[in-house]
């Protein structure tokens, strides 16, 4: 059962980077699939009419422009934070880790912390937990969670996803309230999204480069492909189930948080979830219209461009569920109070 | 469940379909309307209606509207 609590530990701020490049999904340019469904069908089905996208921004470039925002926000030294933590599936390298090449070009110390984490959707939860659970002792007292996912290992132009890298502040502070998690994994639904050929398993290959056509959508071996009705499938059970069973396992009513926050996988997939756990939709916010499906930025996203502005001085008690590729999900309960949220960044 | 109650829940996740075309054997697959996006409407259906968590190939090796019912009635 996987279920955990840290205590101790505090949400400081939080901050995005975005492509300044916008592409808009109604746009005569893009064709959002061979035919099969038009444009209008695709944005009104996901909800995603524009996207941010870039042809030269990794995810590191837009969380180390981020983090230099948050920082200065915070007014946080450099000498100060002792450990980084980078989620992605799209590193700068094979190798090295990114969260290496990041802790140098931000300036920190040496004596630092530093690793990546290789989820997508539910990246953002894991890597609040793996965060608190290091600040919790009191050794590490300020970190910075950087979650995104940017340009491809191969370049892709998909519909459906936009880019962004985010930044989670977070201290060590005593008294402060809890983080309480619950998380799951199917690795059975390993290739319900999938990048089937570069790495080790099937390595680079000449025949990886033709193109196949699946469910209306041509991708090489290189290029993400998704099984989109087993992963709408998945989503709409496993992500309700995951809140209510934190609620049970903590004995609290889920239905008091102030917000609940959802991976933005796209529009009819999240209605669902808020139907089957009867929210009130203006707890609900989303980020799925401008910005489309960021995978681990997208609950960080949307609290950076919805709720900015709404939540910086007052306690909010959050509820948040990242599902998706792995099959991998975890939800999560905690509460901010003054906290910095930066403007959004967007790089050039 | 009865086959004439899942039929009207199936022809409702359409708009520019008529209902009239909605029975027991019509071949969904090649309806117009029919596309990657109307069969989400489809899962979500069977998810909200019957409690069902049907699969991708549970809706592809399903050839006719009652196909389809005797996969969701066999996950009842």
């Amino acid at each position: 059962m996987a279920f955990l609590e840290f205590k101790n530990v505090r949400v400081a701020g939080l901050a995005a980077g975005v492509p300044a490049n916008i592409v808009s999904n109604l746009s005569a340019e893009i064709q959002v699939s061979e035919g099969e469904y038009s444009n209008d069908d695709f944005v009104k089905t996901t909800g995603v009419y524009e996207r941010r996208f870039s042809e030269h921004h990794t995810t590191s470039d837009l969380c180390y422009e981020a983090a230099e925002q948050l920082m200065a926000d915070l007014q946080w030294r450099k000498d100060e934070i002792d450990a980084l933590i980078f989620v992605s599936q799209n590193t700068d390298y094979f190798l090295p880790a990114t969260a290496c090449i990041l802790q140098d070009r931000l300036g920190l110390p040496k004596e630092c912390y530093a690793e990546d984490i290789v989820l997508g959707c539910s990246g953002w939860v894991y890597g609040l937990s793996t965060t608190a659970a290091l600040l919790q002792g009191g050794y590490i007292k300020k970190a910075l969670l950087m979650c995104g996912d940017a340009k491809r290992h191969f370049p892709t132009n998909d519909p459906l996803f936009g880019f962004a890298g985010t930044i989670t502040a977070l201290e060590y502070q005593v008294g402060a309230k809890s983080f309480q998690f619950h998380f799951g994994t199917d690795g059975s639904g390993y290739d319900s999204i999938i990048i089937p050929e570069g790495g080790a398993r099937n390595p680079i290959s000449f025949d990886g480069f033709k193109e196949e056509e699946i469910d209306g959508h041509v991708y090489n071996r290189f290029q993400t492909r998704m099984k989109g009705m087993d992963v709408f499938a998945f989503g709409i059970s496993t992500a309700p189930k995951s809140v209510k069973k934190l609620a049970e396992h903590f004995g609290f009513d889920y239905q008091t948080a102030d917000y609940f926050v959802f991976h933005q996988a796209n529009m009819k997939m999240n209605k669902m979830i808020i139907k089957k756990l009867k929210l009130d939709e203006t707890k609900v916010p989303s980020s799925m219209y401008h910005f489309g499906n960021t995978s681990s930025a997208s609950i960080p996203l949307t609290i950076v461009t919805q709720l900015k502005g709404k939540i910086e001085h007052q306690p909010t008690k959050f509820i948040c569920c990242g599902f998706g590729v792995g099959l991998s999900w975890g939800s999560v309960s905690f509460e901010t109070d003054n906290i910095i949220i930066s403007d959004l960044v967007e790089c050039k | 469940m009865e086959l004439n109650e899942f039929i009207e829940n199936f022809a409702n996740q359409f708009d520019d379909t008529d209902a009239s075309e909605f029975t027991a054997t019509t071949r969904f697959h090649e309806l117009d309307e029919w596309s990657s996006l109307t069969a989400l409407s489809i899962i979500a259906m069977v998810d909200e209606e019957f409690d069902v968590t049907l699969k991708g190939d549970d809706v592809r090796n399903a050839t006719t509207i009652e196909d389809l019912f005797n996969t969701v009635k066999s996950k009842l």
